[in-house]
């Protein structure tokens, strides 16, 4: 297992070396949200009987976390696909399985980092409680994997950097900020309720919050079977193409 | 002798366009072998099948007797190969680089033999540098360095001085031939066809994705043995018609390949018949280029078989 190790390693340092970015970045961009969201409607709305800040905060830290972790695959492929430096990692014996899991893992923690970093700073502001902590990292590192793993299938595919962006733009963007980020799905017309049900994001956000206050839009189960299944399609999508050699072995 | 690199009617497809059309090749250990041919003729194509980058259509690869895609594990660790393409990782270090390349082999605390790779490449000033920072030659040495952390038996350098100023090219060529002699087998491409006259003792020329020649390369210079004959006449002049057929011009030089110097007393005979004054005048042996250009023109007719 040392080559995935040494690839965990690698794609950890990668982002690390460059976290002023990579990390320090997301965490101001979602403290700008709170800071504006919060100071429109807090004294307006209360969602589940908690105040809107303290909402507001899991679903920031869940929306930070999946989208580093979906940047940090995604970016880290193309970028060795267009400098031409993946032939360092398809050279040496690595098997596609140790392949995914380096940079599915390495993924889920640049996320718990920018997820932490968030909490941490927006705690400033409003401390969320924490019920049940458990349900909580379930469904971070769960969407992190997913979002790491969906990261892999966009930077395989993509060949070039504004294919990667139009990915990003158009699918994740959508997804994580209709996610019940900044409300809860009760409060949206019965339509948009039905079409967030498709949303896999809805699940892991809604999940997460109930991690902090106990209370959620469907119950954490149904959450939790919606999501680990999400995570074993895409997984299983993305070893496929790894086996496969797809765009990286001609 | 054992065969270091085993290469069986390799075809590979890129949709319409055949780049190997059944490549056969066997490499002994401990040689030191060329891979010549003009660009598209399948060179680089057959090193990725080699390396598993790419996968033949047909036909089966080994390496010591490993086959690249059932047991790509352990013909991986025997391979090191030098890409063509100057690449690197902007985020990391010289040394950086070298151990986590080492890691990927499976191999940790490595820093000895670095440090040794390092010291031959002339890079230890170097070692703790950004690899943005460095100038294309020493980047081209890191990759070489790259190549050799999990120490290789078969080395396979694609173009590996391309772009490399000639004192690092000895420096290299140095470094390479110690590894050769200590044992490794070393396959080499390379435009510059006299590096591979004075660095391999065998060469295959490839042709639009088949082998047009195999020997050693004393024979294959025996076998365009003579020498060549290049002549400038004054004011431009033409050159007499019964003359014509037997030589080729570039940028005003007639060039003559000649069976032995014999020839030469005729030739000369003919242009002063002709009133033709010659303003100068060159003969060289044949070398490595003239077997290839002799190859390459006389290859690829069809019906012929290329000699094995």
């Amino acid at each position: 297992m040392t080559g995935f190790r040494t690839l965990l390693y690698k794609e950890v340092l990668r982002f690390w070396k460059v976290s002023f970015q990579t990390v320090g970045a997301p965490v101001l961009t979602a403290l700008l949200y709170l800071m504006i969201f919060s100071h429109v409607l807090e004294t307006h709305v209360q969602v589940h009987g908690v105040p809107y800040t303290a909402f507001l905060i899991p679903g920031l830290v869940m929306m930070s976390a999946l989208q580093n972790a979906f940047a940090n695959s995604s970016s880290s492929l193309i970028q060795s696909k267009v400098t031409g430096s993946v032939v360092f990692v398809l050279l040496p014996p690595i098997s596609y399985i140790e392949f995914f899991l380096a940079y599915v893992a390495a993924a889920i923690l640049r996320g718990l980092l920018v997820g932490t970093g968030v909490l941490l700073l927006t705690m400033v502001f409003a401390v969320p409680a924490l019920v049940a902590p458990m349900w909580a990292v379930v469904f971070i590192v769960l969407g992190g994997a997913i979002m790491g793993a969906l990261g892999m299938v966009a930077g395989i595919w993509a060949d070039k950097f504004d294919q990667l962006a139009g990915f990003q733009n158009f699918l994740i963007m959508p997804l994580t900020m209709l996610s019940g980020v900044f409300y809860s799905i009760h409060s949206l017309p019965d339509f948009w309720q039905q079409v967030s049900r498709f949303n896999p994001v809805f699940y892991m956000i809604d999940g997460f919050r109930f991690g902090f206050f106990g209370v959620s839009d469907v119950p954490p189960e149904v959450s939790l079977a919606v999501v680990a299944t999400s995570f074993l399609l895409v997984s299983a999508a993305t070893l496929v193409l790894l086996r496969s050699g797809y765009k990286l072995r001609s | 002798m054992r065969i270091a690199v085993a290469i069986d009617r390799v075809e590979k497809r890129f949709g319409s366009l055949l780049a190997l059309a059944g490549v056969s090749l066997q490499i002994a250990e401990g040689e030191f072998f060329g891979l010549l041919g003009p660009n598209g003729a399948g060179k680089t194509t057959l090193i990725s099948c080699l390396a598993g980058l790419s996968r033949p259509n047909a036909g089966k690869l080994t390496i010591m007797g490993h086959d690249v895609r059932s047991e790509y594990r352990a013909a991986r660790r025997l391979l090191g190969v030098v890409p063509q393409e100057l690449v690197f990782d902007p985020f990391f270090s010289v040394r950086e680089t070298l151990r986590i390349q080492s890691g990927y082999f499976g191999i940790r605390n490595n820093d000895d033999w670095i440090d040794e790779i390092l010291a031959n490449l002339d890079l230890t000033a170097k070692a703790n540098a950004n690899m943005r920072s460095l100038s294309g030659g020493m980047k081209r040495r890191v990759l070489v360095a790259q190549a050799l952390v999990h120490k290789p038996p078969v080395i396979v350098l694609d173009e590996p001085t391309a772009g490399v100023d000639v004192e690092l090219r000895q420096g290299l060529w140095q470094f390479v031939q110690r590894l050769n002699r200590d044992g490794h087998t070393v396959i080499l491409t390379t435009h510059y066809l006299e590096e591979a006259e004075a660095l391999c003792g065998r060469i295959a020329m490839l042709k639009q994705g088949r082998v047009v020649a195999l020997d050693t390369t004393r024979n294959l210079l025996a076998r365009f043995s003579g020498q060549t004959l290049s002549l400038r006449l004054a004011g431009l002049a033409p050159l007499p018609q019964t003359l014509r057929a037997s030589a080729t011009e570039s940028e005003g030089t007639w060039t003559f390949h000649l069976g032995g110097l014999a020839e030469i007393e005729p030739l000369l005979a003919t242009l002063r018949e002709a009133g033709c004054t010659i303003d100068d005048l060159r003969l060289t042996q044949t070398d490595l280029e003239d077997v290839f250009l002799g190859v390459m023109q006389g290859a690829g007719n069809p019906g012929e078989t290329p000699p094995q």
